[in-house]
């Protein structure tokens, strides 16, 4: 049996000024599995994302990406691994075109030449932008520009996709368009939010983050039907939505 | 390769300007301005010949006369600066409608006038046939440091998006009212630059953050290496080419 695609554990840290952001983090994500990571503002959700491809380290505990550990010397091919892709589009797409961002992490990595090319057109292909390759990022609608986003890290083949608040600022039809390319990924997925439909709609298991540590980790569906412990972390569902209602695409 | 609408500058085509590789018309380019910098600013004629070669270059280019006006805007600081040079300088005076005008200054003037307005109507040229990507590969195969290169790309890519939050921060202002005497504004414009600038600041980080998550190591990877052939490096010769001879004549003459 392969390692789990991502290891958390006992993950602590504390930022410079003191402020203790995590306090002993456990959790393990099997490869292929979709899971939800909930949490309020300020739960340390942003810090624990960081940790996952060492750009912050330094403090306790053991981060391991299919079996390899978030170590300086690894730093390269964890940064291969771990595909992140952050919430505004507009920090993720730095190069002039939407062909060299997503060129931009397998360049990295030494590719060029056709296989650099072939890597554009499969990430490109697989979120349905493959015609924008030669557009500016800024010429696209917010929802492409996520799309795109996601692409620029899929380029890398990565063993895991994080996705930071995937759904913020979406229309509702480029929110389901980005649902149906995640859903089309062979790709194991941590999708941080705290859009809980989405996580619902995407995400078979939840983890809740609150208070620096994993206060829950549990199928999605029961998570969401317990109103009490939603209210607990400051996670509340949306005006008259009824998860037993709802015919999830995640089971 | 076509890079899409990257910037306002640059004006779509497929003449042979165009068609120039852009480390080839940057090379050209420098060349061009060196020469007519170093030009002796009393050869009057001489700046006329070097207009007729741009003019030259704009008509294989197919931009039209307005095109080219409407972006010499920005020139117009070094202008008030040029005619101001003819009231402020001191030396021999002479007299021209009524007005005592500094010899010294009316040649500095011009001067200034002549050679600024022509780098500034040869680069507008070779931004309108260049868009902004192949610029920065041109950049980059020139060997520019890198750090310079980079700072140009974010430059062109968040131009817009900066652009875009200052505009936020205006309507913001307005719809809340936003008015009051001139010390007020500046004080409350003063403080909206400041937060602009934290802003971008804090999306600097953000940007540096996505790089590294991707395998940034220090340096942009070179995506493109453009290629150019011998006869495309003597048909971008031609324009300094030319002007150097005008410019050995006139050192000749004068």
């Amino acid at each position: 049996m392969s390692a789990p695609s991502l290891d958390v554990s006992g993950l602590a840290f504390a930022y410079p000024d003191g402020h203790q952001a995590l306090f002993g983090v456990d959790f393990s994500i099997e490869r292929g599995e979709r899971v939800a990571l909930l949490g309020p503002n300020g739960a340390g959700k942003t810090t624990l994302v960081l940790h996952l491809n060492g750009i912050l380290t330094g403090g306790a505990g053991d981060v391991r990406v299919a079996g390899l550990a978030v170590a300086k010397e690894n730093l390269r091919e964890i940064r291969r691994r771990v595909g992140i892709v952050f919430q505004d589009p507009d920090d993720q797409l730095f190069m002039p075109t939407v062909r060299d961002d997503v060129a931009f992490g397998p360049a990295n990595l030494g590719i060029s030449g056709s296989e650099l090319d072939e890597r554009v057109h499969e990430a490109l292909g697989k979120v349905g932008m493959a015609e924008f390759v030669d557009r500016a990022p800024h010429h696209l609608s917010y929802g492409q520009r996520r799309r795109v986003a996601v692409a620029t890290v899929l380029a890398m083949r990565p063993e895991i996709l994080v996705l930071d608040e995937p759904s913020s600022n979406l229309d509702p039809a480029s929110r389901r368009e980005l649902a149906d390319v995640l859903r089309s990924l062979d790709v194991t997925v941590l999708m941080v939010t705290h859009d809980l439909p989405y996580a619902l709609e995407l995400c078979p298991r939840s983890l809740v983050l609150s208070g620096g540590v994993i206060a829950h980790d549990a199928p999605t569906h029961e998570l969401l039907a317990a109103e009490a412990l939603l209210a607990q972390h400051r996670l509340e569902l949306p005006f008259g939505f009824d998860p037993r209602a709802t015919r999830t695409g995640a089971l | 390769m076509g890079a899409g609408h990257v910037h306002r500058l640059y004006r779509h085509g497929h003449t042979p300007v165009h068609r120039l590789p852009a480390h080839v018309k940057l090379v050209s380019l420098l060349a061009f301005v060196l020469v007519v910098v170093a030009t002796p600013r009393e050869a009057f004629w001489a700046f006329g010949a070097y207009a007729a070669l741009l003019a030259g270059v704009a008509v294989t280019a197919r931009l039209p006369l307005p095109f080219i006006v409407k972006r010499m805007v920005v020139e117009v600081p070094f202008v008030v600066f040029a005619l101001l040079l003819p009231f402020l300088a001191a030396g021999p005076d002479v007299t021209v409608a009524g007005l005592s005008l500094s010899q010294e200054g009316l040649l500095a003037g011009w001067n200034i006038l002549a050679k600024g307005t022509l780098g500034v109507v040869a680069s507008i040229l070779l931004a309108a046939t260049t868009d902004a990507r192949a610029l920065l590969l041109a950049l980059q195969r020139l060997r520019v440091p890198p750090v310079l290169v980079e700072i140009t790309a974010f430059m062109v890519r968040y131009a817009d998006v900066i652009t875009g939050e200052m505009n936020r921060m205006k309507v913001a202002r307005e719809s809340r009212g936003f008015s009051g005497n001139v010390g007020r504004r500046l004080g409350v414009v003063a403080t909206s630059a400041g937060a602009l600038f934290i802003r971008s600041y804090e999306r600097g980080e953000r940007v540096h953050l996505a790089m590294l998550s991707r395998g940034y190591t220090g340096a942009l990877p070179v995506l493109e290496v453009q290629q150019a052939q011998t006869v495309q490096w003597v048909g971008a010769a031609l324009l300094p080419f030319s002007a150097l001879v005008v410019s050995v004549v006139a050192w000749m003459t004068v």
